[in-house]
């Protein structure tokens, strides 16, 4: 069965949008964080496909440093949020309105 | 199971060639780096033994190191030319080094400013300079990166730890308010650079920017949607860093709840950093594809340059009204930019290595100024400086000035620089709106240096009845009245009470020190422009 390279690229578009879309509309930070994970995702589906294209190991190389940095944000991300809402009930992010904007 | 036996009966045995690695190439970001590992590894084994000044000390002389580092790069770039380097993923030239010096003198006066604030706050640690010096690797690695993959990597390692930077402040909530909402739209636009750095790596074959360069050159290009697509994500991935309008909204509220020495290491060292790459990357690489790109950076340039000057002008706090201000800046470098010729290169660095002098500076100012809990930051704290402080009231008002572009200074040369090139490529419009723009901000640099020297009469009063306070903090914020009566009580408020208890601010030594760094640098290159002028100019010719 072969199938299209451009169905993994549209695949990637559609998670891309998801992720995007999540991380302006969703207020819960972590949901934001997973939104995050699903844009990087994305690009990271985008990379192996135009690599396998491109017959460029170059490409799937890339996904290895998105995937390190991917993580090494999430960490400090939950560090982030876990000394914040340590003395608060739950993470919303229209809770944080001491500053305006 | 194939490959051993390949192994076995080949007569060679294969080997495998390692690219060679150029360590000049890459010395003051090795040492920046090694040195925040060194003083992380020392702090956790001598944690009893160190104190907080250790930890500036080891950072100062890690960044004087780099910065010595940065000079013997200088010297073998104009003895042996551009070379490019580690298989092609860093660039050593002028270009580069300039940025490395720039990061390196921004790393060692916020070592020096950090140092103050740590003692006042009570947060002291070794962590600050740690995750400082980790971040301005990363501002390295930006300006030596000559691969999108390598942008990326030092675009991280530069933001990760200025998030964390962000909410060192644990005893303030604004401070962790800060550190989120910058994670949140740091990690979505640095999704957002990924995939443009996907995109245009699908569409030119590499993500290595000479072969970009190159495949851009040889293939004309009409309408190639794919490439399109991740120049314009690459933009506002660029855009979310330097703070452009559209992008900015997160600037002012993580400039006010962050500690204010973090706020201007960011300032410097986080534009630094990104507009090295912005430039490397769209001026150099993307540079025969420039029609397509120019427009974009036009139109945020002319609105960085007039919603930061317009906005800045309402704000009561002076740590947002800096980050209006620094959005103004970037309208300015943008300038630069946009025009996509040498001289609009050279004039761009210019611009970032004295804006670095004059933030760091003001920055400097503002944290003396906000004393304990970073709470005197109105405006109106700063009536009557002058009396009761004539230095620091003077060293602030050269920085303001030196922003606003006062002749005179490092600012009026910056201004003049990227405003001509911009002329030069007929770009007359963005020369009209940039004009119009400094004339507003000059406004509201010299609002705040009038303050500064206004009489303190209001004071007394408002000391005796706490009624006058509240009648003007309510009749403040709502600002239904219009700009003008809005602007009135911006500056005629009383000081808030934490400023008149305690009367005086301490100057700590060090950071006097940086403060009058950054006031010596703006005033003697401003009359003798010579040196910093002619060190842009060769940092763009030996570009690649």
């Amino acid at each position: 069965m072969t199938i299209n390279a451009d169905w993994y690229l549209a695949l990637g578009v559609v998670l891309f949008s998801i992720g995007a879309f999540g991380v302006l509309i969703r207020r819960n930070v972590l949901v934001m964080f997973m939104c995050v994970e699903l844009m990087l995702n994305a690009a990271n589906l985008t990379f192996v496909t135009f690599a396998r294209v491109l017959h460029d190991i170059g490409g799937q190389v890339l996904v290895f440093f998105v995937l390190v940095v991917a993580a090494a944000e999430v960490v400090v991300g939950l560090g982030i949020v876990v000394a914040i809402f340590r003395r608060r009930a739950n993470a919303t992010a229209d809770d944080l309105h001491m500053m305006k904007g | 199971m194939p490959t051993l036996h390949l192994l076995a009966t080949s007569s060679a045995t294969p080997t495998i060639h390692t690219p060679h690695v150029d360590y000049l190439s890459i010395l003051p970001m090795v040492i920046m780096l090694g040195g925040a590992l060194f003083l992380m590894v020392a702090s956790s084994l001598f944690r009893k033994i160190l104190s907080v000044g250790t930890g500036t000390l080891v950072a100062s002389a890690v960044s004087i190191a780099a910065l010595v580092a940065a000079l013997f790069q200088w010297h073998q770039v104009s003895t042996h030319g551009a070379q490019v380097t580690i298989a092609g993923a860093i660039a050593f030239d002028g270009f580069d080094v300039f940025i490395q010096i720039v990061v390196a003198i921004a790393m060692l006066l916020t070592a020096l400013i950090g140092d103050g604030y740590l003692r006042r706050e009570g947060v002291e640690g070794p962590e600050f300079h740690v995750l400082a010096m980790a971040s301005a690797s990363g501002a390295m690695m930006m300006g030596a990166a000559n691969d999108l993959i390598v942008i990326f990597l030092g675009l991280e390692i530069m933001s990760i730890a200025l998030y964390v930077l962000a909410a060192f402040n644990h005893k303030r909530a604004e401070s962790g308010e800060a550190a989120l909402k910058y994670f949140v739209l740091g990690a979505f636009s640095s999704a957002v650079f990924v995939y443009g750095i996907a995109l245009v790596y699908g569409a030119t074959g590499s993500s290595n920017l000479p072969q970009i360069a190159d495949y851009l050159s040889r293939n004309v290009i009409a309408s190639n949607g794919v490439l399109l697509a991740g120049l314009a994500l690459l933009l506002v991935g660029f855009g979310f860093k330097i703070a452009a309008v559209p992008f900015h909204m997160w600037s002012p509220d993580v400039y006010e709840g962050s500690p204010s020495p973090v706020a201007g290491f960011m300032a410097a060292v986080a534009k630094a950093g990104a507009f090295a790459a912005l430039l490397r990357v769209f001026v150099s690489s993307f540079g025969t594809v420039r029609a397509d790109w120019q427009p974009i950076i036009w139109a945020l340039a002319v609105l960085s340059l007039l919603v930061g000057a317009v906005v800045a002008l309402m704000q009561r706090d002076v740590k947002r009204m800096m980050a209006y201000s620094s959005i103004n800046h970037v309208g300015f470098i943008l300038l630069g930019v946009e025009t996509a010729t040498a001289r609009g290169v050279s004039a761009s660095l210019y611009y970032v290595f004295t804006y670095m002098f004059l933030v760091i500076g003001s920055f400097a100012v503002i944290t003396v100024m906000a004393r304990d809990g970073d709470t005197g930051n109105q405006i109106s704290d700063y009536r009557g400086l002058a009396r009761r402080q004539p230095l620091v009231a003077l060293a602030f008002a050269v920085l303001l000035l030196g922003q606003a572009g006062a002749p005179f200074t490092t600012g009026f040369l910056a201004k003049f620089g990227v405003v001509s090139a911009a002329v030069d490529t007929h770009g007359y419009v963005l020369a009209v709106v940039a004009m119009v723009s400094a004339a507003i901000a000059a406004f509201f640099y010299l609002r705040l240096a009038v303050t500064m020297y206004s009489p303190v009469g209001l004071v007394g009063n408002a000391a005796d009845d706490g009624g006058d306070d509240e009648a003007s903090a309510v009749a403040g914020p709502v600002g239904g009245d219009g700009a003008v009566s809005n602007l009135q009580v911006l500056t005629d408020a009383p000081p808030t009470e934490a400023v008149t208890e305690r009367g005086l601010v301490t100057v700590p030594g060090l950071t006097a020190l940086a403060i009058g760094v950054s006031v010596a640098f703006t005033l003697v290159f401003g009359i003798f422009p010579g040196p910093i002028l002619d060190f842009a100019h060769q940092a763009t010719l030996l570009f690649t």
